[in-house]
């Protein structure tokens, strides 16, 4: 196999922290290559050199045996590798076409107009030839986030780029979408088109990749065929053998869950125990909220429970976590927190009022991204940290934000530090610990492991479940991801909008959760 | 991503890897790293202002005396004090347009109910005291309206400000029929025409003003809430801040501040003209002042050293311009030319950091 990307000897290292240490990397035509690693073992970084957004400080990148085009030519680099990134570089007021030729309108050659009708041609032409159903005229802000992904797909093919980068592509993707993808991965390596294809997910990356690439803390730590792993293989690679991590010891004591390692599982015992108080009831709770409606939803929350909510994305599971939490405002139903009514829509209310809120979208809800860890973390608390004049000391707020920081292994260069140069996995800790701050009664977390490495996953999965334990708080986690819900002691499945039906003894099966999750079975146990 | 070429060594936005920083021996060199950064941007101004004192005292022998840097002091300060306020306002990643107008309207609301009928009065003769107490309610009213406006209203701040611009300047000519008010009572005009020795009564307000809002802002509660609405508004609502009260509180502050910048103003010429304020187009300069210290245009960043030493800045060049004797017909294009290169200047000495950009 002749290789179409070659990447030899690439370093880079920003101020103290090297980030890539001499990595040597190839993918050939018709490849399907996963990378994996952890949050911060400098995956974005090479997406970064290999986009052409950044120079390397040493080493080369080959495309085809030539040398790339210089850094910054976007232009002549995206004739080779062109990069879906994980967050969508759409224009959402312009059409299909006009995104798929976006800094590109201009034929070569032609007169310096636009030539409407060419665009939209040969956009058909790709979309046609690939097999995409989406027609050229459509405004992108009509699009759903599976439809814009393969805008993104085809302005590569545009192109004609030989090499396309998957930046974390299933995401935002539901299981059918994802399935969807894999086929169109398929199709293009079949085609002759090389896949960098980055996750989380190893079981995507064991279903659609031939070959693997694991990076840790910079390093290139093993490449070879998926055939010959195991996932086991792929985790140890990633986090070098040592499984646990997790420094002892940071572990919440009380904590049900087993200190790292294997998969969180709550004691058998703990479905049994004696229920604690009710801390939240949600009755008839609706929403017409674009994220997913409600329709009328009623369930309760007691003290030191986890609860899950799961379903697809747009079966209203992120929704009912936001209305809950005061994010957004119901249409409907009332929310009460120990027996008190809790104003809708108001989140400064209903936090007083106990309730924790662990946003969905980290990077726009979750922390402000120039102040430092510290006082992100108590951003919540800053009433009871200040005086009776409001005056807040910077090490008063060190001194409460350690705790919770410390609880969660949050790695950092020191309180002060703008959450914005942490890694992903660890500002989603801030956001964690910003929430645990306020002690609140009851926790609503919405995809909380959502672009979270393994470890990390397992470190934030036990925190909430040894919050809840420990403090009696109730939590609610409304995720997709149905490897969280194995914190739960019970799981309620939406269906558009409406509780659909209730898994009530963990542990819960896999495959009867993904049948109720599409509104097959009801997968409700004998009692 | 921009290459950052500010000596601060701002760490660029990197994926810091699990375990190759410790935690222990991190924070002292971070600590250190923090502060250099924050010290550098406070002073990254220095030079260019040791530079124009080097200049002015070229250009003139009375630059560098005290009675000179006294008038500096006296006739920056009622800028100074609504460069406080529009910087507030920057923080929370809002604008305002409207302070210049305020910044005249509010005197001349007061000087209209103190002064005689004889004078353009409106004949009910207030005391000046309970003048300053209105000077400063219609200060707040019109922060009110402004916040109401934008932040309820859900409407542009640019589109909003601009409006409210024109309509008070309206308001400032309309009440007195286009007429200036003279003969103001001594304790109105107090605070912009006073002194202690040398020392303008002015100034030491504006620099109490400063130091107050930059203490406000560092360790009050509600001053770091600013900084957080302004940096994230949705993280900050996530976190249990009350965005709006925020905001619409900033926007009150900012008008009061700049109603006592405008009390100021009218006290050093000892009158209040229907130029005050959006006749001279002070807001140029007003953004200009807290630009040039590095309060950042889309919220969340600056400080009230920076705001202050943009003011300075201003108030020198201003100064050695007077000085050198610059024909008048000139001067206004040598002026902008000078605060657009600052502007420049500052943006490379200072230089945003690029940490965040997407």
């Amino acid at each position: 196999m002749t290789s179409l990307v070659e990447v030899t000897g690439v370093e880079k290292r920003f101020g103290t922290t090297r980030a890539l240490r001499g990595v040597d990397l190839s993918i050939a035509a018709g490849q399907c290559l996963g990378l994996v690693g952890r949050n911060g073992a400098g995956k974005s970084t090479l997406v970064s050199i290999l986009s052409g957004l950044s120079e390397p400080d040493a080493g080369t990148v080959r495309f085809g045996g030539e040398p790339a085009p210089r850094v910054g030519d976007i232009g002549r680099w995206r004739e080779w590798i062109a990069t879906v990134f994980q967050h969508s570089m759409i224009v959402p007021h312009l059409s299909v076409a006009e995104n798929v030729f976006l800094g590109a309108m201009r034929s070569a050659g032609g007169p310096p107009v636009v030539n409407w009708r060419a665009m939209r041609r040969s956009t058909r032409d790709i979309m046609g030839e690939w097999g995409l159903d989406i027609a050229p005229e459509t405004p992108c802000r009509e699009l759903s986030v599976e439809q814009l992904q393969l805008v993104e797909i085809a302005r590569a093919l545009a192109r004609g780029a030989r090499c396309v980068l998957l930046d974390e592509p299933t995401a935002a993707l539901e299981r059918q979408a994802s399935q969807r993808l894999f086929e169109r991965v398929r199709q293009l390596t079949a085609a002759g088109v090389a896949v960098l294809y980055i996750s989380h997910h190893l079981e995507e990356v064991f279903e659609i990749c031939q070959d693997v690439a694991v990076l840790r803390d910079g390093e290139l730590v093993l490449a070879a065929p998926t055939a010959s792993l195991t996932k086991d293989d792929l985790v140890a690679a990633m986090v070098g053998g040592v499984t646990a991590a997790v420094p002892a010891g940071a572990q919440e004591p009380a904590a049900a869950a087993p200190a790292g390692g294997g998969p969180v599982a709550r004691e058998p015992a703990a479905g049994d125990l004696p229920r604690g108080d009710v801390v939240l009831s949600v009755d008839g709770l609706s929403s017409g909220s674009a994220r997913g409606r409600l329709a009328g939803v009623s369930l309760r929350v007691h003290a030191g429970e986890v609860v899950g909510v799961t379903g697809l994305l747009s079966a209203g599971v992120a929704t009912i976590g936001r209305v809950i939490a005061g994010a957004e405002a119901a249409a409907g139903g009332e929310v009460r927190l120990r027996g008190r009514r809790v104003p809708s829509g108001q989140r400064a209310a209903a936090q007083r009022a106990g309730i924790g809120y662990i946003p969905e979208d980290r990077r726009a809800e979750g922390f402000v991204a120039h102040l430092g860890v510290a006082e992100n973390t108590t951003m919540t608390i800053t009433r009871e940290l200040s005086g009776r004049l409001g005056l807040l000391a910077p090490r008063r707020r060190a001194a409460a934000a350690a705790p919770f920081t410390d609880r969660l292994s949050l790695v950092s260069s020191g309180p002060g530090q703008p959450v914005a140069e942490l890694s992903g996995g660890n500002q989603q800790k801030v956001t964690v610990a910003r929430t645990l701050a306020h002690h609140p009664s009851l926790i609503v977390a919405i995809t909380p492991t959502r672009g979270v490495d393994v470890a990390s996953k397992e470190l934030l999965l036990s925190s909430l479940a040894g919050v809840a334990a420990a403090s009696g708080a109730g939590v609610l986690l409304c995720t997709d991801e149905l490897s969280d819900l194995e914190i739960c002691d019970r799981v309620v499945v939406l269906v558009r909008g409406e509780i659909f039906t209730e898994f009530s003894s963990p542990p819960f099966d896999r495959d009867a959760l993904i049948l109720a999750t599409e509104g097959l079975i009801t997968g409700q146990e004998e009692e | 991503m921009i290459s950052n070429q500010a000596p601060q060594g701002g760490a660029p936005a990197v994926e810091v890897s699990d375990g190759a920083v410790s935690r222990v021996g991190g924070s002292i060199g971070s600590r250190l790293r923090g502060m250099n950064v924050s010290v550098l941007r406070e002073v990254a101004l220095l030079p260019v202002l040791v530079l124009l004192i080097v200049v002015g005292t070229v250009v003139s022998p009375a630059f560098l005396t005290v009675s000179n840097f006294a008038g500096i002091g006296q006739q920056s300060s009622a800028l100074g004090v609504v460069v406080v306020g529009e910087s507030l306002i920057l923080l929370i990643g809002g604008m305002d347009l409207s302070l210049e107008s305020t910044f005249g309207l509010a005197p001349m609301v007061a000087a209209w109910l103190i002064v005689p009928v004889a004078a353009y009065g409106s004949g009910t003769d207030l005391s000046p005291y309970i003048g300053i107490l209105v000077l400063l309610a219609v200060g707040a009213a019109v922060g009110l309206l402004n916040g109401l406006l934008i932040v309820k209203g859900r409407l542009n701040g640019f589109i909003v400000t601009l409006g409210m611009t024109i309509v008070l300047a309206g308001l400032q000519n309309g009440i007195v029929k286009a007429q200036s008010l003279f003969n103001l009572p001594y304790a109105f005009g107090y605070l912009g025409s006073a002194s202690y020795g040398q020392l303008p009564v002015s100034l030491i307000v504006a620099a109490v003003i400063f130091v107050l809002t930059g203490l406000f802002l560092r360790y009050h509660r509600a001053g770091r809430a600013i900084y957080a609405v302004g940096g994230n508004p949705a993280a900050a609502r996530a976190a249990g801040i009350k965005v709006e009260r925020v905001k619409i509180g900033v926007y009150v502050a900012g008008s009061m501040l700049a109603a006592i910048g405008g009390l100021m103003e009218a006290g050093r010429v000892s009158a209040v003209t229907g130029q005050q304020g959006y006749g001279e187009g002070i807001i140029f300069s007003v953004f200009a002042a807290a630009v040039i210290g590095g309060v950042s245009l889309k919220g969340g960043r600056g400080n009230m050293v920076g705001a202050a030493s943009g003011v300075i800045l201003l108030g020198i060049v201003g100064d050695i311009l007077d000085l050198a004797n610059v024909s008048n017909y000139w001067i206004e294009a040598i002026d902008g030319a000078v605060i657009l290169f600052a502007l420049f200047l500052a943006r490379v000495v200072g230089g945003e950091s690029t940490a965040e950009e997407r």
